[in-house]
């Protein structure tokens, strides 16, 4: 049985003992200077795992129930593989010039993935927080890589600090649930709730459903996102807008769909009210922004909010719609970071927005390319991002949460203001301000094919739709099972 | 020839491919070839939409030239037109090449500005020719991007805030429309425009916040496409966009403006409002009228008082429009063939009105009124020209603006003959504010130094001017030739129209006829018959 078990396991451990493995060999021979081998090492191996997984299918169990494979995890486990894949793949010129890369960053990176896998195929509340530490303790570190800078210390520690809070509201919500079901696998929960959740399942439920806004930035909890992007070192903050975002909506599905499936009516409404505000507040308070590293945290968390809309539909196609969300989402956010990270005034980096005045002109394409992100994150047709929106729109409507479908249209207009003001700067400004021509093409081509994927998806986005509504199956339907019992 | 729509719609986002990807340079003659290129490929485009209208049986209401693929989940790729849509596609192809011969003296940007109008013709023709809501919504709200950047890079000094008005104005309003599409998907189950003028719409009625909602989803429904398809036509009150982006806009883009886009929302209107949601339409009909009427009288009175060319002739398009809606509103073949033929003859006219101010813009680089006067001592073809379209503006029979205005007052007089009044004084407001117009700038004696030296309309001008003549005269002595064409798909529309209609009655009448005898049985219908 433990074979077996281990063997559903196997990416993991491979990823974990190439992690440590690693780690000696870096610190036995050339230390920082093995850093970029392994920065592509890493990268290439999270793409072989994303393969690996891709091609995996049913639904496999583990260790009893605690650690789950289904098409669901495998989704999210693709997309967060891709994406920190991509994400590192970029960074590596970037840190290199600035003296930056350590050969810890890839090592971090491998075991926040590690963890963001076993969140997403939690089956118990156990290996739950275990993943969920694993992954936040790697990401504290990292954002506060440059060790010499405040601004990036100060990003790590309010990270740690605050993620430590929300770590405990999760852990008291869970040992609440725990008292309460009796278990702490997810089975169990599903089961104890059959006939309503008791007052204290409920106030359990309620602290679970805070620490997991707090790790997808949600509003009310996002206040730690907007000052840890701008402090950490722009390639963390790429990564920590993109891989971590997916996993954590995906544990916050696995959670209220494998443990509180039967209740749907008790969480809808907190996951209603966390997807309007931050609608709102991310679109309200990046008005503000100057900039872009804040811009983009604003960014993300009215994201966040979207597809928390599809989730509170509580229905396999508010997954499906939420899934396919986050895939969008992740993809539009590598490309912007690309730009992001080549953004460099004098050989140094900023992120001022106002130095895009006049950039249309300087650089058609690269400008062009941009203009096409940020019109696809406003999520103006034809670009793929409106695609998202439409999906989340639909999932709301039809499970009659027609008012916060129309709430979150509105919010999405006020949310274009400020992507159309990058638009205004690059298009409309005048040619004062400077940002440097050169582009290292690594980042050039993921803008450029971030970009075209945004335009050329309106064909049939890529197919990931039907992918995403048999992963939406297979997290929601067992439910429905279980309450038929 | 089966895929004739896609392959017009298609062909000037080809051109702006092939100007971004084969067009280096920005020199002298790069810049004559992307306008030569621009023009060809519009013209091309027209061409092959000869074929649409000389292939189109005018005596069938139903849909042709229908292309169906299978899209995203259960989104269908679905083009097709009839009598309704079918001249709006061709306005679209006949006005684009002469709108690039007009930015023929553009400098700066030729490029981009000539791949900007190209993929906003293709995003134009996609609205007219879609059958899919969503496709529908893409191109529609596609369009706003080309448009944002036309204002905002080549327009005047205070382009920035009209772009950004013109774009969140718009974006608000049709994100509304967005969510009443998936409320009507997921209740019809089909996104397909033809399955969707047949289904039937509950007009029961229901409560909302507390409200009683009478014609209940269907009311709700037209409310979310009113908010759209109000914005963009545009109606008083939400027009205050429009006089912006016009001022501000590069002498081509208002003409698309004025000429198409607004165009755009009297087409939802025909398409989606009317058609799907007939009782929600008589429901609100009268807010439309009254809407319209005051548009009329009270944008004629805004023009009558302003000092900018281009604003004046804005708000006369904003009063031009308000005959639109109150004719479609009107539901009778009289209103619905009028309104469409008000909507194809102001292209023409208020486009060639937008040119005319070009014209001198080029020239003297001011719209102000003041700055003008007298132009007709050195400027004969020119006064000619401008006195056509003016007379054309206000009306005058044997242009094709009257037939638009009489074909509407028509229908709405045996509506609601009150609005029909008030809506006439209009007709006289407009004169007023276009002749009052016309004098100031063109007729008296040239006194302004400056203009003593102002030139004629050189060839090129005549020649973008000629078509636009000829189409007015031609449409205002043979109306036939629109009418004709739309006839039987309007006759068919109010066919259904007034089924429905007729069925939402007796539905009503039963509701209030058994509320009597047992009111607490039916607290609903108690609450509708209270409320009639």
């Amino acid at each position: 049985m433990i074979s077996n078990d281990l063997s559903i396991l196997l990416p993991e451990i491979v990823l974990s003992l190439y992690a440590m493995v690693a780690l000696l060999a870096a610190v036995y021979t050339g230390k920082d200077k093995a850093a970029t081998l392994l920065v592509w090492v890493t990268s290439a191996l999270f793409v072989l795992l994303a393969l690996w997984i891709g091609t995996g299918r049913g639904d496999e169990i583990a260790f009893s129930g605690t650690f789950v494979n289904d098409g669901f995890a495998r989704f999210a486990k693709v997309v967060i593989l891709l994406s920190a894949a991509a994400v590192l793949f970029m960074s590596e010129n970037y840190m290199t010039r600035r003296g930056l890369l350590r050969f810890e960053y890839p090592v971090l990176v491998a075991l926040s993935v590690v963890g963001m896998m076993v969140m997403v195929s939690a089956g118990d509340l156990m290996s739950l927080y275990m993943g969920l530490e694993l992954q936040s303790l790697a990401l504290y570190v990292v954002a506060s890589l440059r060790r010499d800078s405040p601004k990036s210390t100060e990003a790590g520690l309010k990270y740690f600090v605050l993620g430590a809070l929300s770590s405990g509201l999760l852990l008291y919500g869970a040992s609440l649930t725990y008292g309460y079901a009796g278990t702490t696998q997810f089975e169990g929960i599903i089961a104890a709730t059959a006939g309503g959740t008791s007052l204290g399942l409920l106030f359990g439920l309620a602290f679970l459903i805070a620490g997991f806004a707090f790790k997808v930035s949600a509003a009310p909890f996002h206040m730690w996102t907007p000052d840890v992007y701008e402090g950490a070192p722009t390639p963390v903050t790429a990564f920590l807008a993109t891989a971590p975002k997916v996993a954590a909506m995906g544990l916050f599905a696995r959670v209220v769909f494998d443990a509180f499936g039967g209740v749907v009516g008790d969480w809808r409404q907190i996951v209603a009210f966390l997807s309007v505000v931050s609608m709102f507040w991310g679109g309200v308070a990046a008005i503000g922004q100057r900039d872009i590293k804040r811009l983009m945290a604003y960014s993300s968390i009215a994201h966040m909010g979207y597809a928390l809309m599809g989730l509170a539909a509580g229905t396999a196609l508010g997954v499906q719609a939420m899934l396919i969300y986050m895939a969008i989402y992740v993809t539009m956010n590598i490309g912007t970071f690309a730009f992001i990270l080549s953004m460099e005034r004098d050989g140094r980096p900023t992120t001022d927005i106002a130095l895009l005045n006049g950039y249309s002109v300087r650089e058609p394409l690269k400008a062009l390319a941009l203009l096409v992100l940020m019109f696809s994150l406003a999520g103006v047709p034809p670009m793929v991002g409106f695609f998202g929106k439409l999906y989340v729109v639909q999932a709301a409507v039809d499970a009659g949460l027609g008012w916060l479908a129309i709430l979150g249209v509105i919010a999405s207009v006020i949310g274009a203001f400020y992507y159309l003001r990058i638009v205004f700067y690059m298009y409309f400004g005048e040619e004062k301000a400077t940002l440097d021509s050169g582009m290292p093409p690594v980042l050039w081509g993921f803008l450029m094919v971030s970009a075209a994927a945004m335009v050329l998806g309106v064909i049939n986005l890529f197919g990931v739709p039907q992918v995403a509504q048999r992963a939406a199956a297979a997290l929601v339907d067992p439910v429905v099972v279980v309450v038929v019992q | 020839m089966g895929n004739i729509l896609s392959l017009t719609t298609f062909i000037p986002l080809v051109g702006a491919v092939i100007l971004a990807l084969f067009l280096r340079g920005d020199d002298e003659a790069a810049r004559r070839n992307a306008k030569w290129v621009a023009l060809a490929t519009t013209a091309f485009t027209f061409v092959v939409s000869l074929f649409i209208l000389f292939g189109f049986d005018a005596s069938a209401p139903g849909f042709q030239f229908v292309e169906d693929r299978e899209w995203l989940l259960g989104l269908h790729y679905k083009m097709g037109v009839d009598g309704i849509s079918v001249l709006f596609v061709m306005l679209t192809t006949f006005l684009m090449p002469l709108v690039i011969a007009a930015c023929w003296e553009v400098e700066t940007r030729v490029k981009e500005y000539m791949i900007a109008f190209l993929v906003l013709e293709t995003l134009m023709l996609g609205v007219f020719c879609a059958l899919d809501l969503f496709l529908f919504y893409l191109f529609f709200e596609a369009g706003l991007i080309p448009m944002f950047l036309i204002i905002g890079i080549w327009g005047g000094k205070d382009r920035i805030y009209a772009a950004f008005k013109f774009f969140l104005y718009t974006f608000l309003g049709s994100v509304l429309m967005l969510v009443a599409m998936v409320a009507m998907y997921v209740q019809a189950g089909t996104s397909d425009i033809v399955q969707l003028l047949e289904f039937q719409f509950s007009s029961a009625p229901m409560t909302v916040l507390g409200l009683n909602v009478l014609g209940g989803m269907q009311t709700l429904l037209w409310l979310a496409f009113f908010a759209s398809f109000a914005v963009k036509m545009p109606m008083w009150p939400v027009h205050t966009w429009l006089p912006d982006a016009h001022v501000q806009a590069p002498t081509a883009g208002s003409v698309v403006l004025a000429a198409i886009l607004l165009k755009m929302g009297g087409y939802g209107f025909l398409r989606f409002s009317l058609p799907m949601f007939p009782v929600g339409s008589e429901i609100l009909g009268p807010l439309v009228f009254w809407m319209s009427a005051i548009a009329i009288v009270y944008t004629s009175l805004v023009a009558l008082v302003q000092e900018d060319m281009k604003k004046l002739i804005a708000y006369s398009s904003v009063a031009h429009m308000g005959y639109v809606t109150m004719g479609i509103f009107a539901a009778n073949q009289q209103g619905l063939d009028g309104a469409i033929f008000q909507m194809l003859s102001h292209g023409f006219i208020s486009g060639a009105l937008f040119l005319c101010v070009g014209v001198i813009y080029d020239r003297m680089h001011t719209r102000e009124i003041d700055a003008y006067g007298g132009l007709v001592n050195r400027m004969p073809s020119y006064a000619m020209i401008f006195l056509f379209f003016t007379m054309a503006n206000v009306g005058l029979p044997g242009t094709s603006g009257f037939i638009g205005e009489f074909l509407t007052l028509m229908g709405i007089f045996q509506v609601n003959t009150w609005v029909a009044a008030v809506a006439t004084t209009g007709v006289i407001l407009s004169a007023a504010y276009a002749l009052w117009l016309y004098r100031r700038v063109v007729m008296g004696d040239l006194i302004k130094e400056a203009l003593k030296s102002i030139r004629d309309l050189t060839a090129r001008e005549k020649w973008i001017f000629a078509p636009l003549v000829a189409m007015t005269l031609i449409l205002g002595v043979m109306p036939w030739l629109a009418t004709d064409i739309t006839g039987p798909a309007v006759a068919n529309l109010v066919d259904d129209v007034e089924t429905a209609r007729a069925e939402f009655a007796a539905t009503t009448q039963v509701a209030s006829a058994e509320s009597e005898p047992a009111t607490v049985a039916a607290p609903a219908a108690d609450a509708e018959a209270g409320e009639e």
